[in-house]
């Protein structure tokens, strides 16, 4: 009482409301700075956002066109099928003579193919361009391409058939506008005359750019022919690993967090368990790769760089993440609801699986999918268990070997040829689009549950 | 004091419910109930009162064991219910609890429909066989918790979307309708308007005539206003207990003195 | 039990009706002596002063009232609280009768001034009036110092005050037989005596309230009493 009247009277006199005083000012001020901190602190989020999803999708997006060309082949049965094979009864028998014919050998058919094409164009608008070098502008992946389907169709040898072949990476990358006739001067890979042949084709129409589903479903390809080059053994890794994640994570850690929340009783064993599960969450994920080498192969021989032991390696990685949600999100539920089922008679369990279970359920779902998104994401560990290796065969079960998405990045970055760049950008935009599918999934998830009465 | 209750507020001797027999109650170190014994007759209100941290919640808590949930806790002595000994190993809690509903402080509806709500007692009771009797249960219950006239047009509806003194009253209509013979209620209108407290008291006062109820308040006034029998707690002993009328009028103990007429906290 | 309450306004509320009853009071105990010296004195000026001063004694019983009413309907009393209330009403309920009497003397001792003295019978009156404002005194001392031992005290000297009473009543009558003359005067001088009689009786009930407040029961056994006029005959020749 009497600071107050003192301080009344130390006032020189009666302020008016309407005046500021110099506290206020200073106060008023101090809050707008801080505003404009916050302000800038979002902005700066911001704007990484945009210059990482600028640069990725930049570089990224034309990944997912790729260049063809049309090219009409005759079958030459001299080239391709030198026996007569074709001509036999049992069709594994023609399988196995055509066969005899290696990929190399279909080559020349392309060369040929393309010959009156290239004297058109040396006396036209590409004046270099050899046949040679015209041949090359196809794939190196081409001839096999061919191989492929006359083993498929030997009744088709001896005919005329049009084939659309990728083109080859600088070719395309030179489409895209990446590849500019400065940097094709330096580089003993592409020929200018190529270029100038790839402008007139591509006005001829019978060279085009195309969505390339290849891209996602396609194997991967050796590292001299980027253009053949696809993340689908990747895609089904993840896949199979996300599988291997959610069912063995999500029931063992929402059930240890169940029990470790609403049963256990709180002495020194929970306490200890508790800090271990919050420092598992901040272990680095290499440590788990160790872990997962050391345990699931060295030790119980699982097979090497197997979605299987992918998957369980993620899933220690994403158990404390989900346990610490789930345990958070039933923490959150008021003892109130668990006291009332209490007091009319239903026993623990029961108030916990009718109660408060549903209500954590918003939670608990946002937790686990943050954790699979995580687990999603997550190189480190499976380098470190063999998943990094170049696997080009789609992956039958969870014990043959794969690669997951994000390792398939980072396998594209490591190689020589500037066209993985695209690559490796087209991989993230992809994994991207699966994390955000995810946290839509979760929010939906969690609107679906929150009913809030 | 006989002079003191010419009015309605007559007293029979009447059965003796609950029977506390030394009742020792220590959380980890602390010694929260001190050496209490106390009757808690049928059909009647009795209403306990004392400072916070007097252990008035804490003893309404061992009278149907919801104290067991805590770790820490530990009760000594006896409670008899009907003479039988509440916590005889014997006795499993949940058992216990559908003869000693509660109703606690903040009105605490499950988030789902009020017929869900009052229902969720007998189901897991087996208390009904069929839809028709359970349907007959949550009328009955809803009708005793005096909220059947509001909310019977509307039984799908969310019970937390009542206001208060209805949720309150769904909480009550959800006790009773395991068929209790013992109501606990803990400070069941301190989050609650006038007028809704004025409904919930009321509904006390009708209540007694088929259960037992203590009601735990701290409010001195809602203890004179609903109860029969007042015991005053304070520091985890019980003080003071007797005749309502008698305790607001003439009490024995200073303390108790005190603390009604407002001289210690 | 501490003194004081949490909430101190309910204290000044207390004080300040308790010390409206005091004041009250002490209007009555001067009301009481004044009267008497009218009497004794045959003061007319005194006996109007009497009269004129009852307004402020009703004037502040109905203050007491209409405050011990505010603090019932604000404050919620319990307890000790609850019986001071009460009692407070009824002391100022008795204090209000009290100087009534008072002022039913003054009128008597006017018109008394202006007929003959008869005997000596006005010093007795002062003598007994004296012992109630004595009671008064005592009763007021006890409800202020909360003391039942000194209220009891005062319960039991109301037996002197009848046994004065008595004898006035005695005295009158015989007075009355003598000489018919003194009728006027002495029924005038009865109802004076009577009136300090029921003024001992509402003194009692103050001093029962000063039991009530502090034990929360009233006196149990009955008390004595010595008024026996009701039963009096006149002595035949």
């Amino acid at each position: 009482m009497s600071d107050i009247s003192a301080s009344a009277a130390g006032l020189p006199g009666k302020s008016s409301l309407y005046a500021e005083s110099d506290r206020t000012r200073r106060r008023n001020a101090a809050e707008k700075r801080f505003r404009l901190y916050g302000l800038g602190a979002v902005g700066i989020g911001v704007i990484a956002l945009v210059c990482l999803l600028a640069s990725i999708l930049g570089s990224g997006l034309s990944a997912f066109q790729q260049t063809y060309l049309k090219v009409e082949i005759y079958l030459d049965p001299a080239i391709v099928d030198p026996n007569d094979a074709r001509l036999m009864e049992d069709p594994d028998a023609v399988r196995a003579e055509l066969s005899k014919v290696l990929t190399f050998g279909y080559a020349p058919l392309i060369q040929g193919s393309l010959q009156a094409q290239a004297e058109e164009l040396a006396a036209g608008p590409a004046p270099e361009i050899t046949p040679q070098l015209l041949a090359a502008m196809v794939s190196s992946a081409a001839p096999t391409t061919l191989r492929d389907y006359v083993l498929a169709n030997p009744e088709e040898i001896g005919e005329t058939i049009e084939f659309d072949f990728l083109a080859n990476a600088r070719i395309d990358q030179y489409l895209k506008g990446k590849v500019t006739r400065e940097s094709a001067a330096l580089d003993s890979r592409v020929d200018v005359a190529q270029l100038n042949a790839a402008d007139e084709l591509l006005d001829l129409g019978q060279m085009e750019k195309r969505f390339n589903w290849d891209f996602v479903f396609g194997p991967d390809a050796s590292e001299n022919r980027p253009e053949a080059a696809g993340i689908g053994v990747a895609l089904i890794g993840s896949a199979y690993m996300m599988l291997i994640v959610l069912v063995i994570a999500v029931p063992i850690g929402v059930g240890a967090s169940i029990y470790l929340e609403e049963f256990a009783r709180k002495n020194w064993l929970t306490d200890i368990i508790e800090v271990n599960i919050s420092n598992l969450a901040a272990v680095p994920s290499i440590v788990f790769g160790i872990l997962g080498l050391a345990v699931f192969i060295n030790f119980m021989h699982l097979p090497i760089s197997s979605p299987l032991v992918g998957g369980l390696v993620l899933t220690l990685m994403t158990l404390p993440t989900i346990i610490i949600a789930t345990r958070a999100a039933l923490k959150s539920i008021p003892p109130s609801i668990r006291d009332a089922a209490l007091g009319v008679g239903a026993s623990k369990m029961q108030a916990v699986f009718h109660h408060v279970l549903p209500l954590a359920m918003p939670g608990i779902l946002t937790g686990t999918i943050i954790g699979l998104a995580q687990a999603l994401g997550e190189t480190a560990p499976l380098l470190l268990i063999g998943m990094v290796a170049f696997v080009r065969d789609y992956p039958e079960g969870i014990l043959d070997p794969a690669v997951g998405l994000p390792v398939q990045v980072y396998n594209f970055t490591n190689r020589a040829d500037p066209a993985f760049v695209e690559r490796a950008s087209g991989a993230i935009i992809v994994l991207l689009v699966f994390l955000v599918i995810m946290n839509l999934v979760a929010i939906i998830l969690r609107r679906r549950f929150e009913r809030r009465w | 004091m006989d002079d003191m209750r010419i009015t309605e507020r007559h007293l029979d001797q009447k059965d003796i419910k609950i029977k506390a027999d030394n009742v020792q109650v220590f959380y980890g170190s602390s010694h929260a109930i001190k050496d209490v014994s106390v009757e808690i007759q049928d059909k009647t209100v009795t209403a306990f009162i004392g400072p916070s941290g007097c252990g008035k919640s804490t003893f309404l808590r061992c009278l149907n064991r919801m104290n067991d949930t805590i770790d820490i806790c530990r009760v000594e002595g006896q409670i008899l219910l009907d003479g039988e000994n509440i916590y005889d190993k014997k006795v499993d809690p949940v058992q216990l609890r559908a003869k000693v509903g509660m109703v606690f402080q903040k009105p605490n509806p499950f988030p789902k429909s009020i017929y869900d709500n009052v229902a969720y007692g007998p189901r897991i009771h087996g208390l009904a066989r069929n839809k028709a009797e359970l349907d007959e249960i949550v009328e009955k219950s809803l009708r005793r918790g005096a909220i059947w006239d509001e909310v019977k047009d509307r039984l799908d509806a969310p019970g937390t979307g009542l206001s208060g003194g209805q949720q309150q009253r769904l909480c009550i209509a959800r006790a009773v309708a395991t068929e209790p013979e013992v109501l606990l209620m803990d400070e069941p209108c301190s989050a609650l308007d006038p007028i809704a407290t004025a409904q919930v008291e009321e509904l006390i006062d009708e209540l007694r005539e088929q259960y037992s109820v203590v009601i735990v308040t701290h409010s001195m006034q809602q203890a004179a206003r609903v109860s029969q029998k007042t015991a005053f707690f304070h520091l985890g002993n019980l003080v003071e207990f007797g005749e309502t009328g008698q305790i607001f009028t003439n009490p024995v103990d200073s303390r108790t003195e005190s603390y009604i007429t407002g001289r210690i906290g | 039990m501490p003194e004081t309450h949490i909430q101190t306004a309910f204290d000044r509320d207390l004080e300040s009706i308790q010390a409206t009853i005091m004041k009250m009071g002490g209007l009555v105990e001067a009301a009481i002596t004044d009267a008497a010296r009218a009497l004794d004195e045959r003061d007319e000026t005194l006996a109007d002063a009497v009269r004129a001063n009852d307004k402020a004694i009703d004037d502040l019983e109905t203050s007491v009232n209409e405050e011990a009413i505010r603090v019932i309907a604000m404050r919620q009393p319990t307890a000790v609280d609850l019986r001071t209330i009460v009692s407070v009403m009824k002391v100022s309920g008795n204090l209000e009768r009290i100087g009534d009497y008072s002022k039913n003397i003054a009128k008597r001792a006017t018109v008394l001034t202006q007929m003959s003295q008869i005997h000596d019978t006005s010093p007795a009156i002062r003598r007994m009036a004296q012992a109630v404002e004595l009671m008064l005194q005592d009763a007021l001392d006890a409800y202020i110092k909360r003391d039942p031992k000194l209220a009891e005290d005062v319960i039991l000297r109301d037996a002197e005050v009848d046994q004065m009473y008595n004898a006035l009543f005695r005295q009158f009558l015989t007075y009355m037989m003598e000489d018919p003359r003194n009728i006027t005067g002495c029924m005038h001088l009865h109802f004076i005596a009577k009136n300090i009689e029921r003024m001992g009786d509402h003194v009692t009930g103050i001093a029962e309230q000063v039991v009530y407040l502090v034990t929360g029961s009233l006196p149990a056994d009955e008390r004595p009493k010595a008024d026996r006029t009701s039963f009096q005959k006149v002595a035949e020749e």
